[in-house]
């Protein structure tokens, strides 16, 4: 055991010193990193160790689509569809066409256009081609009543293309926002989680995730309006409500640009917009046939301004002006071209870190570190002489390993992720401990001393490998089921153990066969 | 250079004339535990209650906390906890879940940063409604499950039913007490916390191998001793690694408790209790165990003798001494 070739002290140098090498730019501090990266080679990783959001501060915001949200629109759609569907058909029906929780409801009294009919309204809601593809399930109910329900399959699929529309939406909005490397991803069957680092003003990131931002241009109502074809809106810019008429003339959808700007008479912040040519044209017709009537610009069922139609506006652009703050404008332009969210959202768990605070974790979780490794180090160095020496050295080879090892795996950093790292400083040295106890008793059982090294190390062997695979059982299963911060923690754990027996097995035993070498030691020095 | 030694050398401490007390002693303590557990219950955290925790700095260097401890009832937020920690600048604000499903937290989130926005800064913020906390409940609660389930699986894999049935024992053992300490000094338990228990799981488990083990490799070797004795030796050789092992940890996690600030504290309390525990278990409740379950070296060595069967990995016999 106590001989080994040069090619091996050499790869284990090289190792030690690429780990060395990979850690530097993590610890010096973005300005030096940039200044470093043109000193070193280019195959050399530049990348700095990625710290969790609890310590470089930043929002963790878990998001739900509303499940009852999309169901209501799921619903009304339904209805509109069917209502066009027996128009087209030219079918009549006695009474309106009614809405369940799920479904809707409808009577058609006469039975051979009820027969008709009924294949046809499968159609409505498709999954798929072909039979058994209807999102429907459509049940005579007698009396000519006919139940139109929305099955699971029809609800989740509707979930499940709401959540990737909602992240291709907030992905468009929160890059309006000009934060770095933001996160979102979806979460479940109808999460999104969004994460954003190193951010100062999370109520502005709020406001801007969960606004539906649904906009639509719609007449206000004049007098001696029916009650039933009229929606009774709150607006945003005075107290009270206003009739608003149901039908929609234009659609945020039919926008292609909005920007924020300022009137040019009262300089009050606005939002400029232009139309594509579909809504330009829609647009011009209602204009040009309503002159005079005020308009109502509506945002998520909120009346935004109700201005007078002057004259037909047919360039295809236009204005919102609403007592806008500038950043208020600013949130609404991005808003409207990164587009509506198909559902409702809600914040059903909220992680935000301050940078201060971040900066707090980071310094104290840095003071624990080098205080472990201070008081570990003198320990072992009190207890074990030399030998300590040569289990120093290996811890600090060790903690460099495991730092690199973050940086080339990519894995998050976080406090408790230091606390293991912490921790593994008073673990490691435990394979170290092993074997050197074990040394000492096979010394003291009679053995010669290269013969007590030899054996200590492979006895004490295979203890460590045992007592290890359980602690290595234990970070994988926090690595599954954990999140965020505990994940950190079991990956610094895992990789700590990993480590550990690389560096307190292989490399102490070459130091111990390096120092037996030259030293040429006569009696065992522990 | 003269070094040090925690435990002196060679001894020869009669570790299982102890079991008489030990063992009722940590019966005890168990039933104990596991009442406080029942009756006083565990400080959950809002991971697991659900709620809002904030934690402010007074800009005025001062934080107020009796005002802030006054928003409960101008704002009607029920139960409202207010701690100072760290400096006097510092607060934390903690309230229960507000009814009326995910939106109701975040309205109330709201209602104290207006009521304190102008005055303190908010360095964190978490809010966690009441479907993600019973998610995370329920997400604990596999993992502490599926942990014990796996480490059995490589008990039984890896060692005789006696054995693993003893590390089993010294484990709940000491899984019982850290819930009876999260009860008594009633810290705050939350996810951080199951990641403490689970590691806690996976030190004890480290520490019984290693006494097991070498129990093991002694049974091979001393096949005529009887068992205490045998177990008493097997101790006494482990003892200097198991001192020296649980003194570098506990330097380790001393560190994190008194410089890694708040935010870790209560997890790293929770493993230095843990790693105390785990350390006094295996030695005087997992090896015990293996005596009350009626393991006999001489029986043994006797059928070994007669069969040849050489064991498991581990216990190689010694040659070349």
């Amino acid at each position: 055991m106590m001989r080994y070739a040069p090619w091996k002290i050499v790869l284990t140098l090289a190792a030690t010193l690429m780990a060395i090498l990979i850690c530097v730019p993590s610890m010096i501090g973005p300005d030096n990193r940039a200044k470093l990266a043109q000193f070193l080679p280019s195959w050399l990783p530049p990348n700095s160790i990625v710290l969790g959001l609890d310590l470089q501060g930043g929002a963790h915001l878990l998001y739900e689509v509303d499940r009852a949200d999309v169901i209501r629109t799921m619903v009304g759609n339904l209805r509109d569809d069917l209502r066009r569907e027996l128009r087209e058909e030219k079918i009549p029906i006695s009474g309106g066409v009614g809405m369940s929780a799920r479904g809707v409801q409808v009577r058609i009294p006469n039975a051979e256009e009820r027969a008709r009919i009924t294949p046809k309204l499968y159609n409505l809601v498709r999954l798929s081609t072909g039979p058994g593809g209807s999102g429907l399930d459509v049940v005579d109910s007698g009396d000519g009543l006919l139940k139109l329900t929305l099955t699971d399959a029809a609800i989740n699929n509707k979930i499940a293309r709401a959540v990737e529309q909602t992240i291709e939406v907030l992905n468009r909005r929160v890059n309006g926002l000009g934060t770095t490397e933001p996160n979102i991803q979806r979460e479940g069957s109808d999460r999104i989680l969004v994460e954003v680092p190193g951010l100062k003003d999370t109520d502005r990131l709020k406001d801007i995730v969960g606004t539906t931002a649904k906009l639509e241009f719609r007449l206000v109502a004049e007098p001696g309006y029916n009650p039933g074809d009229v929606d009774m809106l709150d607006q945003t810019d005075q107290p009270g409500q206003l009739p608003v008429e149901k039908q929609v003339m234009v659609q945020g959808e039919d926008l292609t640009d909005a920007q924020p700007g300022f009137d040019q008479r009262t300089g009050e912040p606005v939002v400029n917009f232009r139309f594509n040519i579909r809504g330009g044209q829609k647009f011009g017709q209602v204009t040009s046939a309503n002159v005079g009537r005020p308009f109502a610009i509506v945002l998520d069922n909120k009346v935004i301004s109700a201005p007078r139609i002057l004259g037909p506006i047919t360039g295809g652009s236009g204005q919102i002006s609403g007592r806008f703050t500038v950043e208020q404008a600013n949130n609404l332009a991005i808003l409207l071209r990164a587009g509506a969210l198909p559902a409702k959202l809600t914040i059903v768990e909220e992680r935000t870190v301050g940078p201060g605070l971040g900066q707090d974790s980071i310094d104290a979780g840095k003071r624990a570190a080098y205080l472990a490794a201070a008081l570990v180090l003198t320990y072992m160095l009190v207890t074990y002489g030399v030998f300590g020496v040569f289990a120093n050295l290996a811890l600090m080879i060790h903690i460099s390993f495991i730092f690199a090892a973050l940086v080339l795996l990519r894995a998050t950093l976080t406090l408790p992720g230091i606390a293991g790292i912490v921790l593994t400083i008073g673990m490691a040295v435990d394979s170290n401990v092993l074997i050197y106890e074990r040394i000492r008793e096979e010394s003291h059982a009679g053995r010669s001393l290269i013969s007590a090294l030899d054996a200590g190390f492979k006895r004490a062997f295979a203890t460590i490998v045992d007592s290890n695979v359980t602690m290595f059982v234990v970070a994988a299963i926090l690595y599954f089921l954990g999140s965020g911060p505990v994940r950190g923690f079991a990956v610094s754990l895992a990789l700590g153990i990993l480590t550990t027996i690389v560096t307190a097995v292989t490399m102490t035993r070459m130091m111990i066969a390096l120092w037996y070498r030259h030293a040429r030691p006569t009696r065992l020095p522990i | 250079m003269k070094l040090l030694r925690l435990a002196p050398e060679n001894t020869k401490f009669p570790f299982m004339r102890f079991r008489r007390v030990s063992y009722p002693f940590s019966a005890v303590l168990s039933v104990i535990a596991v009442v406080l557990f029942l009756v006083v219950g565990m400080n959950f955290g809002i991971d697991f209650s659900g709620g809002t925790m904030m934690e402010v700095k007074a800009k005025s260097g001062h934080a107020d906390l009796s005002y802030i401890r006054d928003l409960s009832s101008h704002l009607g937020l029920g139960d409202l906890e207010v701690q100072g920690f760290g400096t006097p600048a510092d607060a934390s604000i903690r309230f229960g879940m507000q009814p009326g499903g995910d939106a109701a937290q975040q309205a109330a989130v709201e209602k104290v940063k207006q009521a304190l926005g102008g005055t303190y800064d908010f360095r964190a913020i978490s809010v966690v409604g009441p479907r993600v906390s019973s998610e995370l409940v329920q997400q604990g609660t596999l993992g502490v499950v599926i942990s014990i389930l796996a480490v059995l699986a490589y008990l039984w894999f890896r060692f005789e039913w006696q054995f693993a049935l003893a590390a089993i024992t010294a484990t709940m053992h000491d899984l019982l007490l850290t819930v009876g300490f999260f009860s008594i000094t009633q810290l705050e338990f939350n996810t951080t916390s199951i990641a403490a228990i689970l590691t806690i799981v996976g030190y004890s488990l480290n520490e019984t191998v290693v006494v097991l083990d070498r129990i093991r490799e002694n049974m091979r070797k001393y096949k005529k001793m009887p068992t205490d004795d045998l177990i008493d030796l097997s101790i006494n050789a482990v003892l200097p690694r198991t001192l020296m092992t649980a003194t570098t940890v506990f330097l380790a996690l001393l560190s994190l408790v008194v410089l890694g600030g708040h935010v870790i504290q209560s997890f790293s309390l929770a493993m230095m209790w843990g790693i105390f525990v785990a350390t006094y278990s295996s030695v005087f409740i997992c090896s015990p165990t293996l005596i009350y379950l009626g393991l006999r070296n001489e029986l043994r060595a006797a059928s070994d003798e007669v069969t040849g069967v050489g064991g498991k990995t581990g216990a190689r016999p010694l040659s070349g001494v």
